[in-house]
């Protein structure tokens, strides 16, 4: 490999530097007109140096963006603390005991990865009516915990199948009560998968559009997405303030990427699992 | 023998036996039961609930509905716009197993290549998976925007200004612009894909070839494209059932238009629904919606196992 002709690495290069440009200059773009001012950015709209201000971050402040940062984070850490916990207590049974309902429950949730949320919106949207919970941020828990459940015990169930049997076996002997050797021993065995679905997940919730736009109208009460969206409809010729408004709502997950690369890498790739 | 003692013991293990299964029973209840009340609810019902909405003439504001059978059906099958959504979701079909796979895969190989700064690229390319669909179809917005994006002004410096255009605003450029943006957004997530799987193939492999004379491009086809074959299946299984079910980057974009030039099924269920509030009508978009995925799943997974058999 390493007797690449000249040609060869110069065409290797690039193709590689196309790739680098369309993937990482949108990125720039987005970062640079986020700290020009408006006259600035009208004279200069394309390039990605300029007297650099910070303006435009002041101004989203101003207009409340940390409230949705805050709505998101809540109704995420919500969502994927019940996913994890649900998706969990489900794996160890579908994966340890010899029930005959077994593997049909696993082919229900299964068959959820398959499922277009949309065919779900209306019905969705008619029950959080009826239950008094339209409009408000706990209406979302329902939907991201249910969608997110059908991947995650089908990890969580192959990795329980992973775990010794003679674990259980011996605990089992020792006389212990099944739920009990799930939270004390099977539990904390699952870390690593937990780690994968966890991030998985939160990555997804953080970005969910779709139930948000049905289930929510209060801007106080909206996620990141919609309130950048919001934000999108209300200045919409402020486009460097629009910039600085994506590239907050951006920040959390670029952070979370430069500082754990390869768990974020794992947990995203984790969608590909076949049933 | 004392017969009484062996009936005695056996009845003794089978009420054990019965009680350790009550209580078996009662834990798998106690363990699945939450997780499993909360699908039924928001996943299960919906389904159901959807079929039956899809039978009426119905607002979705006011209570009253009215029970017209498959009248919406019947609608749905002359409604134009309705058979445009599926060509456009069709094409995006075609678009995005065409495209997303080829370049993800192209990038993964290019990750495992001798290049200097991997560091940067392996950041770089896996940048875009990590955008919310709003935050990017905001961002690529202004990409196309006809004064002030990129794309008419790098037009304008290298002197084919005439070729500028409002790309989303244009019927026939909106829709082609929507999907290279779709694309842009998945393919460092084929990518990832492919580069586990390269990074699974055991030198060995690579090396015996070596000693037997392959190089390059032969060793591609003849290795590695062979083995990442598995992967290639479950990406353009992923690539299409994501593709049937899109809503989010059109719905930022363009919301369909301009005249449903990018109307997909899911698209335009919203809009009847929540926009023109024809939620019956909806109701039946969204119904057959799950018909479709349904019988690609079932093709899927037969196509799947006639495959096994076959390398079995």
């Amino acid at each position: 490999m390493n007797l690449l002709s000249a040609t060869k690495r110069i065409g290797l290069y690039a193709i590689a530097l196309v790739f680098l440009v369309s993937t990482g200059y949108p990125f720039l773009y987005m970062i640079a007109t986020s700290l020009k001012t408006q006259p600035y950015f009208f004279e200069h709209p394309v390039s990605l140096w300029g007297p650099f201000v910070l303006d435009n971050y002041g101004l989203v402040f101003e207009l409340g963006i940390h409230r949705y940062f805050f709505n998101s984070l809540i109704i995420s850490a919500v969502s994927v603390t019940l996913v994890i916990l649900f998706a969990a207590m489900v794996s160890f049974p579908l994966a340890r005991m010899r029930f005959k309902l077994n593997r049909p429950i696993y082919y229900l949730f299964l068959a959820g990865m398959m499922i277009p949320v949309h065919t779900t919106l209306i019905p969705v949207y008619m029950l959080t009516r009826q239950i008094g919970m339209y409009d408000t941020l706990w209406a979302l828990t329902g939907p991201y915990v249910s969608f997110s459940l059908p991947i995650s015990i089908v990890i969580l169930t192959q990795f329980v199948k992973e775990i010794p049997k003679e674990l259980d076996e011996a605990a089992i002997v020792d006389g212990t009560a099944p739920s009990k050797l799930f939270w004390l021993i099977i539990f904390p065995l699952l870390s690593p998968a937990i780690a994968t679905i966890g991030i998985y997940n939160f990555i997804h919730i953080w970005n969910e559009f779709v139930f948000g736009l049905v289930l929510i109208t209060t801007p106080a009460k909206m996620t990141l997405p919609l309130g950048l969206r919001a934000f999108y409809g209300e200045f919409s010729v402020n486009i460097p303030g629009i910039m600085a408004a994506i590239t907050l709502g951006t920040l959390p997950l670029l952070l979370a990427y430069f500082f754990s690369q390869e768990k974020v890498v794992k947990g995203l790739s984790a969608g590909a699992v076949k049933g | 023998m004392n017969k009484g003692n062996v009936m005695n013991n056996s009845n003794v293990m089978r009420s054990a036996r019965r009680q350790n299964r009550l209580q078996n029973g009662l834990f798998f209840l106690w363990f699945i039961g939450p997780a499993l009340l909360v699908y039924l609810i928001y996943v299960v019902y919906p389904i159901f609930a959807t079929l039956y909405y899809s039978l009426f003439d119905w607002t979705g504001i006011q209570a009253e509905k009215t029970f017209i059978a498959l009248e919406n059906y019947s609608k749905l099958m002359a409604d134009k716009v309705f058979f445009k959504t599926i060509g456009n979701n069709l094409l995006l079909v075609l678009a995005s197993v065409g495209t997303q796979i080829p370049l993800g895969l192209v990038m993964a190989l290019i990750l495992f290549t001798p290049i200097k700064g991997i560091r940067l690229f392996r950041t770089v390319y896996f940048l875009p998976l990590l955008m919310s669909t709003v935050a990017l179809g905001i961002l690529w917005t202004f990409i196309y925007d006809p004064t002030f994006g990129i794309i008419n002004q790098a037009l304008d410096r290298i002197g084919l200004g005439s070729w500028q255009k409002g790309w989303l605003g244009d019927p026939k450029t909106a829709f082609i612009s929507v999907i290279i943006t779709i694309c842009w957004h998945y393919m460092p997530f084929y990518m990832i894909l492919f580069r586990a799987a390269i990074a699974g193939i055991p030198d060995e492999i690579y090396e015996a070839a070596e000693i037997d004379g392959c190089s390059g491009w032969k060793k591609f086809w003849r290795i590695t494209l062979p083995l990442i074959k598995p992967t290639i299946v479950t990406s353009c299984v992923l690539s299409v059932i994501g593709s049937l079910k899109y809503f989010d980057l059109i719905f930022v974009m363009t919301e369909g238009g301009p005249d449903s030039s990018t109307e997909l099924m899911a698209t335009y269920m919203y809009k009847q629904a929540f926009a023109q509030f024809n939620m019956g009508y909806a109701s039946s978009i969204s119904f057959t919606m799950f018909v479709i995925a349904f019988v690609v799943a079932v093709l899927i997974l037969t196509f799947d196992r006639t495959r096994n058999k076959v390398t079995e």
